[in-house]
C-alpha cells in the first residue's frame, strides 16, 4: 500500500475493516428486533419486580 | 471568482435549509417532538444527523489541515471513529440510551443521567456544564462558518457571524429538534458528495497505487524542527513518546476519538428513533459517511505534501506561511489545495460541504444548550419539575440563550481558537460525562453518589490540567502565567504535551468506581411503563375497592 510504517498500515487496514465490519453488522442484523439482554439494566430487574407485585 | 453565482447557490441553499426547518416546525406538537424528534426518525436520517452533527468544519479543514503537518498516522482517528463513534456508540451506547431513555421518558442528555439516579442536582449540574462549557465549542463551529461568508461573500466577520447564527438559531428554534435531523440529513448529503469528488479527484491527479509510495519517499523533505521532535514522514508515525506522538495520540486520537462518546448532542440523536431495529439500520449510513468524511480529509490532507511538493517544489506547510507571523497557518492547507487544484466549480461545491459542516453541527450545539438551560437546569433543577405543560416555551428560552452567549463569545474570542474550544470541549465532556453515561447505561451497581463524585472530580481536573498542566491551553489561557510566572506548571516535560482527558478520564471513572462500591445502590429509577403500569393496578384496585 505504500505506507511508510506498520503503524500507520495498520490504522489503514483497522479504518477499512471497521467500516465494512458496520455495513455486515447492519445488513446481517437488519431486521433484527431483539433488544440488548434483559438483565443487563437494573430497570429491567425493577420492570421484573413490578410485574411479580 | 463569480461573486453572484455564489452568492445565487447559497441563497438555494439556505432557502432548502429554510424549508426542511419549516417541515419540522409543522410537523412538531409535542415536547417530545421538540427535543428528541417524538422518538420515531427514520434511521438514515438520524444517521446522517449524527455524522453531520459530529463532523464540523474544524473537523475537514482543521484536522485535515492537521494530516498534513502530523502525516497519515491520523487515520487512527478515522479508525477508533468508525470503531468507538460509530460501531460502539450505535450498538451498545445507542441502543441501550434509546432503550433506556424511553423508559425513563428522558428527553435530553442530563436528564438520562438525573433520570437514572433519581437526581435533580446530576441533571441541573450536568444541564449547567453543557450550558456554561458548549457555548466555546458552539462559537468555535460559528466562527468557522462565518469566516466563510466574510471571505467568499466579501461580508463585515461580525455581520457574517449574526447571518450565520440568525439563520441557524431560527430554524432550530422553530424546528425543534425534527427540524434539525431534517437539516442536518440534507447537509449531511451535501457534504458526503463534496469530499467524495475530492478523494476520486486527489486520487486521480496524484496517482492511485503510487501516490502513497511517492508521499513516502518524500520523508526527507519533513523540516529538522520536526523531525527533531519526532517525525518520520507523512505515511509514518512519529517516533513513540516524542512530543508529536504525543500530541497526536493523546490529544487528537483519544481525544477526540474516545470524546464522541460523551457529547450530549450526540448521544440525544439515540433516542430519536423507535427501535434497536433502526440502530442496526443505520449503522451502515453512519460507518460508511464517518469514513467518507474523516478519511478523506486526513489521506487527502498529508497527500497535499505531494500535489504541493510536484507543482512548486515546496510542502504543504511551506505554501501556507502567514507573512505576519513568519509561521504556517495549517487551517488554510485544504482551502489552498481546492484552490490550487481543482476547478472552480468544485471550489463552490467544497464552500457549500463546509457551510454545511458548519451549520449541522452548530444546530446541534444551539439544540443541545437550548434543552439544557430550559428543560435541565431551569425547568428540573432550578423550578423542581414545575411548568411541564410549557416545555417547549421554555426550551426556546434555552436556544435564545444559547444564540445570544454564542454570538457574544463568537464575536470576543481570540483568533486561532477553532482547534482549542473544539479539543476542550470533547475532553470535557468525556471527563464529566462519560463515567457517568457508562455507569448509568450499564453498571447495576453505580450508585448517585459515586456517580455525583466522579463527575465534580472529572470536571475539576479537566479544568485544573487545562489551567495549569497542558500548555497548549494554559498558555493560551494565561492564568497560569499571571500566578506562577510561566505557562505550564511542568513546562519542558512531557506531562506538558499529555491531553486533559488521559488524565481527567480515568480519574472520573474511579472516583465514580470507588464511591459507588462505598456507598448503597440508589433506589431503582422509574420508567414511564412502571408508572403507567402502577397507575393502571391503582385505577383497577380503586374500581374493585382494594
Amino acid at each position: 500500500m505504500g505506507f511508510g510504517d506498520l503503524g500507520v498500515t495498520l490504522a489503514y487496514l483497522l479504518a477499512v475493516v471497521s467500516v465494512c465490519g458496520c455495513v455486515f453488522y447492519s445488513l446481517r442484523r437488519w431486521n433484527d428486533e431483539e433488544e440488548m439482554p434483559v438483565r443487563q439494566h437494573p430497570l429491567d430487574e425493577d420492570l421484573e419486580f413490578e410485574d411479580e407485585i | 471568482m463569480n461573486l453572484e453565482l455564489l452568492a445565487i447557490i447559497v441563497g438555494a441553499y439556505t432557502l432548502v435549509t429554510a424549508f426542511l426547518g419549516w417541515l419540522g416546525y409543522k410537523k412538531t406538537r409535542t415536547a417530545a417532538d421538540y427535543l428528541v424528534g417524538g422518538r420515531e426518525i427514520h434511521p438514515v436520517l438520524m444517521a446522517l444527523a449524527y455524522g453531520s452533527t459530529f463532523i464540523s468544519t474544524s473537523a475537514i479543514v482543521g484536522f485535515g489541515g492537521a494530516a498534513a503537518l502530523f502525516g497519515m498516522g491520523l487515520l487512527w482517528l478515522t479508525a477508533l471513529n468508525i470503531l468507538v463513534g460509530i460501531f460502539i456508540a450505535f450498538v451498545f451506547f445507542g441502543r441501550a440510551t434509546r432503550r433506556i431513555g424511553a423508559q425513563l421518558d428522558a428527553h435530553t442528555f442530563p436528564e438520562l443521567l438525573g433520570r437514572r439516579y433519581r437526581s435533580r442536582f446530576i441533571q441541573g449540574f450536568a444541564g449547567l456544564v453543557i450550558a456554561l462549557l458548549m457555548p466555546l465549542y458552539a462559537a468555535a463551529v460559528m466562527i468557522g462558518g462565518a469566516r466563510f461568508l466574510e471571505v467568499q461573500l466579501k461580508l463585515d466577520f461580525s455581520l457574517a457571524l449574526f447571518i450565520f447564527a440568525v439563520v441557524v438559531a431560527v430554524y432550530v428554534f422553530f424546528g425543534g429538534l425534527k427540524g434539525v435531523i431534517y437539516t442536518d440529513a440534507f447537509q449531511g448529503g451535501l457534504m458526503f458528495i463534496g469530499m467524495a469528488i475530492l478523494l476520486v479527484g486527489t486520487y486521480s491527479h496524484l496517482g492511485w497505487l503510487g501516490s502513497h509510495r511517492a508521499l513516502t519517499d518524500l520523508a526527507t523533505q519533513v523540516p529538522a524542527a520536526l523531525q527533531a521532535a519526532g517525525h518520520n514522514g507523512w505515511t509514518s508515525m512519529p517516533d513513540l513518546g516524542s512530543p508529536l506522538w504525543w500530541q497526536l495520540v493523546s490529544t487528537i486520537v483519544l481525544g477526540v476519538g474516545i470524546g464522541v462518546l460523551a457529547q450530549p448532542q450526540l448521544a440525544v440523536r439515540f433516542m430519536t428513533v423507535k427501535s434497536g431495529k433502526e440502530l442496526h439500520r443505520a449503522l451502515l449510513p453512519g460507518g460508511i459517511f464517518i469514513f467518507m468524511m474523516t478519511g478523506t480529509a486526513f489521506l487527502v490532507g498529508a497527500l497535499t505534501n505531494l500535489y504541493f511538493f510536484r507543482k512548486e517544489g515546496k510542502i504543504a506547510l511551506a505554501m501556507v506561511v502567514d507573512p505576519a507571523t513568519n509561521r504556517p497557518n495549517i487551517d488554510k492547507i485544504i482551502p489552498a489545495y481546492i484552490s490550487d487544484a481543482f476547478p472552480e466549480w468544485f471550489g463552490y461545491l467544497f464552500m457549500l460541504t463546509l457551510l454545511a459542516a458548519a451549520m449541522s453541527t452548530l444546530s446541534g450545539q444551539f439544540h443541545a444548550i437550548g434543552a439544557s438551560v430550559g428543560r435541565d437546569l431551569y425547568q428540573q433543577a432550578i423550578a423542581k419539575g414545575a411548568h411541564q405543560d410549557r416545555t417547549i416555551p421554555i426550551a426556546k428560552l434555552g436556544i435564545f440563550f444559547a444564540f445570544a452567549a454564542t454570538v457574544v463569545l463568537g464575536r470576543n474570542l481570540q483568533p486561532g481558537i477553532i482547534a482549542i474550544a473544539t479539543a476542550l470541549f470533547f475532553g470535557m465532556a468525556a471527563a464529566a460525562f462519560l463515567p457517568a453515561y457508562v455507569s448509568a447505561l450499564f453498571w447495576k451497581r453505580g450508585t448517585r453518589a459515586g456517580v455525583t463524585a466522579g463527575m465534580l472530580c472529572g470536571l475539576a481536573t479537566w479544568a485544573g490540567w487545562v489551567l495549569f498542566f497542558h500548555e497548549k491551553e494554559s498558555a493560551a489561557l494565561k492564568i497560569c502565567s499571571a500566578l506562577f510566572g510561566k505557562t505550564s506548571l511542568v513546562t519542558g516535560s512531557s506531562w506538558a504535551v499529555i491531553d486533559p482527558i488521559v488524565i481527567a478520564l480515568p480519574v472520573s471513572a474511579l472516583v465514580t468506581v470507588t464511591v459507588s462500591l462505598l456507598t448503597k445502590p440508589c433506589p431503582p429509577a422509574e420508567g414511564p411503563e412502571k408508572v403507567s403500569a402502577r397507575t393502571e393496578r391503582q385505577k383497577v384496585g380503586d374500581a374493585v375497592g382494594v
